[in-house]
């Protein structure tokens, strides 16, 4: 079936959008195969809103005498209203949206049709592969290699083709490993401390089972990684009750009979449809026109959001702990090994290194650890908040380690070459966008489907001329220590700039960056070109202008 | 000084609140005006000075093998949990301590005895400084409607009253003293906010003795007259702050609510703010929350919504709404009580005020508008900060709820004020500390009979001088004109860190933006300075203008030397992370802990200077925040 059959109408004149905190306007509706097109009536100057129809989450209709209402709920938190005249051809409108927003096949999506004049499809696509990183990061030349045994993808379907394992474990070991860790996510290294070469591995939950098999190439392939040393941890991101429950279904833990030099740290965290159930929980409780502070306070606990971005950042701190302070190793995993333990691995690499903390240290980190490990975003992203469709697998996994950034960031607010915005655009991006980079669910299936051959890269784009001034962080100043954030509850705050997007509050800290940026340049410009190149990233040399957050978002 | 039996304790421990590992050992003394414990790890010299008035609670804890143990709690919010080797020692200690935090008489408030090394002179100037009238001025008075009256200069209408007062013009001398008869201890209607643009008008009062039947035929003529005063509006809005329940039950004693039915045009309206015996046990409870040791979020957002905290505050907010948009909206003015007009009158009519109008939003603009709404109208600061030993049902944390509406603002609207988080805090620690004469007494009379303006001196010029601390770098001058229209959603009311954990350095952000920015703009200044400094120099060797020496045009006033003491610099670079490297996900590192200001430091008091200080207090050179933590290298 052809995208267009799905649209009856349109075109539909008089529509009255409405907006929180703006004017209400009239004007033209038009559905197209991927986009919502609204343009008001004025000749000249008109204005234009422009929504991909995969960021609408949920549409609720409403029949108005003869005329019909739309609400629209999008992926990133924008709710509008759209006042349509004639029943049917709201009704149509209302269809074709729900239709085209979920769009099941990969290579229907705008993605695959999305061709801007500045970008070519020629020439690599991302930042850097798993062989790249390996060269660029010499530490880890002694005492480690790229293996390309999961090449055709066979080994484990949700890894890349090249991973970074211990250079004295074969290729023969690793299939057997595999073949022990629930998905075939057998332990690969994740990141190796610049300043002690102590690791961070990750890797799924061992299948030992009710029976308590093993594996002995798994145990060899751990003893690798610790290489003689005394002591390595391995961090548990379940309960020990909920790892002893495991073992029912066929999974388990590492014993320490059979790993007899790791030690092992349970650390409970919720996961999947729980974590969801608390994004959803915690939008509903900030739409709450509810005057009563007691009920607000009562919904954010109950929501437990914020418990979760708590025990995120406690259990990346405990890893940070046994690598930088403790010295020691670490093996990270909880059930799957696509979803926390990605959090966590990605959460203690930004406290550790310094060099996650830049611009294009970031989105390698995000390509590495969420993209190339294999974190299912088209399972992860399929709905958001707003949806009442029966969820399947949808968990805002990625928004979760965006919140940990965030927080990070408020406590470290001099730390991160980055900004806010940065992290806004991507919790926009990967719920829906035009570029292909959050497509799929692995590598595997975006060699399938052609992703890199047919759409542009966001990681790419975003740095490409130059990265723009919003989403660089003025105040930037690199350090090299570890930046340890406090997981005090007082410490942790409700990520306004994400849950709070729409309203007028935004808007204030809209105003409030730009007088930032005002007094940073003034100060650039005093103290001259030769301190400027000290203190600076090169970034900020060629800057674009600055662009209000909001309509970059919104309006194409 | 009888009072101190022991002057000096050596081995105490100071237990960290969240790390028993991380417990000190040191000296503890005890001065006329401070406690002090002193630190000293190899090379490096911690003190920790906490002044007597600060101290709220002194509680001993039960023996434990470790030692006795002593917890004082402070006004500031300051813990400290130490602990004796000896018995004795504590005893001793919680003994004095007992008698030095609470003081009997009001000459023994640290005022009386603290000099900031100001002459006579200086020392008028200074209250002089601050003058509520020429705020009237400011607003447009007087004029066609209103005028600055005299009528009780000497305090005879209303005790609790300051000697000048703005009433309506055509309220005769016989309307405003009989209105003063019907309204509880005589706090007649009067001008708190007059608004240029809409002729609109806040006045404040005490609730009428109306009882449940009486009624006063001169302070209906009194409203009458507040509503006359306003050509733009045809009715006046009447606010009672309190729940409705509480203003039935006070009729039953023969005060109460204004009938609708007796005035003309009036519209009543309740606002349903709690009363301060509410608002104390609020606040003990959201203390109780803050010194959890180590809680879940669950435990932490429970504990904040049964603290009732927020909540109280939106209260205050809501109703600081109601009025400034009553007047700034619908152009009306508004006549604002609660029980005595002397507590959520003060807040709510002191918020409406900063909504309403961006000069109190500023530096000097907030000196102002305390002295106008609070000090000058009465705010019965000694009880409510339970200054001297007294009645501990008449303290309630009414001024601090103001200065977290005004810092709740803030984080709404980062640009609007001219002043940081600092500044709020500093004043809070400063209307506790009894160091300067401001917040010493009830009402203005009291003050007089005091003879404050000889006897102590006024904190306003000391903040003034130090005002580069208390900037805000966002500030934009461009939006002032702008009524302040916050969100009153509930998810806007955020637990304030900065003031009620203030001394958990370990929980706060761990990088200052503040500091980053203010040492922008502090170059800035100190640039432009150099400049108009050189262009001078160059006008003067042009023969533009006569001989240097002249004392023309000397760049913008420098700070005095004590303030340019080498220490205070060491601790504005206080935005490093050195201490992040050994720091762990509890707390931070030992560096982070060190005072973000300080300033009137002086090298670390030897012994001998401890002891000479316990004969003559006045010559040691403290500063206000002497009481916080100090850190010398």
């Amino acid at each position: 079936m052809e995208l267009s059959e799905h649209i009856k109408t349109a075109n539909v004149e008089d529509v009255t959008l409405k907006r929180p905190f703006h004017p209400a306007l009239r004007g033209t509706l038009c559905v197209t195969s991927h986009h919502l097109l609204f343009s008001d009536r004025k000749d000249e100057a008109s204005w234009q809103l422009l929504i991909l129809l995969r960021n609408i989450d949920a549409i609720e209709k409403r029949a108005v005498g003869s005329s019909g209402t739309i609400t629209i709920k999008c992926k990133d938190l924008l709710v509008l209203q759209l006042e349509i005249p004639g029943m049917e051809e709201c009704l149509n409108i209302a269809s074709s949206i729900e239709a085209l927003s979920s769009l099941e096949s990969v290579t229907e999506m705008y993605p695959f049709f999305y061709r801007p004049s500045h970008l070519t499809l020629q020439g690599p696509w991302g930042l850097s592969s798993m062989e790249q990183y390996y060269k660029q990061t010499e530490r880890l030349w002694d005492r480690w290699r790229v293996s390309t045994v999961n090449s055709d993808y066979s080994v484990c379907p949700s890894y890349p083709s090249a991973v970074i394992v211990p250079r004295e474990v074969a290729d023969d070991m690793l299939i057997r490993s595999a073949r022990f860790r629930q998905g075939g996510r057998f332990p690969v290294l994740s990141y190796c401390h610049h300043r002690n070469g102590m690791v961070i591995m990750r890797s799924s939950q061992p299948l030992t089972g009710a029976n308590k098999k093993r594996c002995k190439e798994d145990e060899l392939l751990l003893q690798a990684v610790i290489d003689g040393s005394e002591l390595g941890y391995v961090i548990d991101l379940r309960s020990a009750q909920q790892a002893q429950q495991a073992r029912m279904t066929g999974g388990g833990f590492e014993s320490k009979s059979c790993y007899s030099h790791w030690k092992r740290i349970h650390r409970h965290h919720e996961r999947g449809k729980v974590v969801q159930e608390s994004l959803i929980k915690l939008v509903e409780a900030c739409s709450d026109p509810s005057h009563s502070v007691d009920r607000w306070l009562s919904k954010l606990e109950n929501s437990k959001w914020l418990s979760h971005v708590h025990s995120a950042l406690s259990t990346a701190g405990l890893v940070v702990e046994c690598v930088e302070r403790d010295g020691h190793s670490v093996l990270v995993h909880g059930s799957e090994g696509t979803d926390n333990t990605l959090l966590v691995s990605s959460l203690a690499q930004l406290i550790l290194d310094p060099a996650s903390r830049t611009v294009t240290g970031f989105l390698c980190l995000l390509e590495r650890e969420w993209i190339q490990a294999g974190h299912p975003f088209q399972q992860r992203c399929a709905h958001s908040a707003y949806s009442h469709a029966r969820l399947k697998q949808e968990c805002p996994s990625f928004l979760l380690l965006l919140d940990c950034v965030w927080q990070v960031w408020r406590q470290f607010p001099l730390a991160l070459e980055f900004s806010e915005a940065l992290l806004l655009r991507l919790a926009q991006e990967a719920y829906a966008s035009n570029y292909g980079t959050f497509l799929c669910n692995s590598e595997q299936e975006r060699c399938a489907a052609g992703v890199k051959e047919n759409t542009h890269c966001l990681l790419q784009s975003l740095l490409k001329p130059d990265i723009e001034e919003q989403y660089l962080n003025p105040l930037y100043e690199p350090t090299d220590l570890a930046i340890w954030p406090s997981v005090h509850p007082q410490s942790l705050q409700l990520w306004t700039g994400l849950f709070l997007r729409w309203t007028e509050y935004a808007q204030n800290m809209v105003e409030a960056r730009e007088e930032v940026w005002s007094i940073v340049k003034e100060h650039r410009e005093r103290a001259g070109p030769d301190q400027t190149n000290n203190t600076l990233s090169t970034h900020c040399e060629t800057l674009t202008p600055f662009e209000n957050l909001m309509d970059e978002l919104t309006i194409l | 000084m009888e009072h101190i039996i022991t002057p000096k304790v050596e081995f105490v421990k100071l237990l960290n609140r969240y790390h028993e590992k991380k417990s000190a050992l040191g000296t503890l003394y005890l001065t006329a005006t401070h406690l002090i414990y002193v630190e000293q790890i190899n090379d490096t010299r911690s003190e920790t000075w906490v002044l007597h008035h600060h101290i709220t609670s002194i509680e001993k804890l039960p023996l434990t093998a470790s030692g006795c143990p002593l917890l004082i709690r402070c006004k500031t919010f300051q813990v400290l949990h130490l602990l004796f080797q000896r018995e004795k020692d504590c005893q001793d200690v919680y003994l004095s301590l007992l008698r030095l935090s609470q003081p009997v008489k009001e000459e023994e408030l640290y005022a009386f005895l603290y000099n900031p090394h100001q002459n006579e002179e200086e020392r008028r100037q200074g209250w002089e400084f601050i003058d509520v009238a020429n705020d009237f001025s400011r607003m447009g008075l007087s004029n066609e409607y209103w005028e600055i009256s005299h009528l009780n200069k000497n305090y005879e209408i209303c005790s609790t009253y300051p000697s000048v007062l703005g009433l309506p013009k055509n309220a005769s001398v016989a309307i405003v003293t009989g209105s003063a008869k019907f309204r509880s201890r005589g706090r007649l209607p009067a001008l708190s906010y007059y608004h240029k643009d809409t002729k609109a008008a806040i006045c404040r009062c005490s609730q009428p003795l109306s009882g449940l039947t009486s009624r006063c035929v001169e302070d209906e003529q009194m409203l009458q007259a507040i509503s006359q005063a306003n050509p733009n509006c045809p009715f006046i809005y009447v606010v009672d702050t309190r729940p409705k329940l509480n203003a039935m039950a006070n009729r039953a004693a023969g005060k109460g609510y204004e009938n609708e039915d007796n005035y003309s045009n009036i519209r009543f309206q309740f606002q349903g703010i709690e009363n301060i015996h509410v608002m104390r046990n609020s606040l003990q409870k959201l203390l109780e929350v803050c010194s959890m040791k180590s809680p879940s979020m669950s435990d932490y957002l429970t504990g904040l919504e049964n603290s009732g905290w927020l909540r109280h505050i939106k209260s205050v907010m809501d109703a600081g709404m109601f009025l400034a948009k009553a007047v700034y909206e619908e152009r009306a003015s508004v006549l604002v009580h609660c029980s005595d007009g002397w507590d959520r009158t003060a807040q709510v009519c002191s918020l409406a005020c900063i909504l309403l109008d961006p000069y109190y939003r500023t530096i000097k603009g907030l000196m102002v508008l305390i002295e106008k709404e609070w000090i000058s109208f009465g705010h019965k600061f000694s009880h409510r900060c339970g200054h001297l030993d007294t009645d501990p049902k008449e303290v309630s944390p009414v001024f601090t709820q103001f200065l977290e509406c005004v810092w709740q603002l803030s984080e709404q609207f980062p640009s609007v004020f001219e002043f940081n988080e600092r500044y709020l805090i500093e004043i809070h620690n400063q209307v506790y500390a009894c160091q300067y004469g401001n917040f010493i007494g009830n009402c203005q009379k009291e003050r007089l009979e005091m003879r404050l303006h000889e006897k102590t001196f006024s904190l306003w010029p000391h903040l003034l001088k130090n005002q580069d601390l208390y900037r805000n770098p966002l500030y934009r001058r461009s939006l002032e004109c702008t009524f302040l229209r916050p969100s009153t959603l509930p998810l806007h009311f955020k637990f304030w860190c900065g003031m009620y954990n203030h001394y958990d350095r370990g929980m706060h952000p761990k990088q200052s933006v503040l500091d980053k920015l203010l040492s922008f703009t502090q170059k800035k200044v100190e640039g432009e300075q150099t400049m108009t400094e050189l262009q001078r120099q160059l006008a003067v060797a042009d023969g533009v203008l006569p001989d240097p020496s002249g004392p023309i045009n000397t760049p913008a006033e420098q700070d005095s030397p004590i303030e340019n003491t080498p220490t205070a610099t060491v601790v504005q670079s206080n935005g490093s992370c050195a201490p992040l490297i050994n720091g762990d996900a509890e707390e931070a590192g030992p560096g982070v802990e060190k005072c973000n200001e300080k300033e009137g430091a002086e090298p670390a008091a030897p012994e001998h200077d401890l002891t000479s200080s316990k004969d003559k207090p006045v010559s040691v050179e403290t500063e206000h925040s002497k009481e916080e933590v100090q850190e010398s290298s």
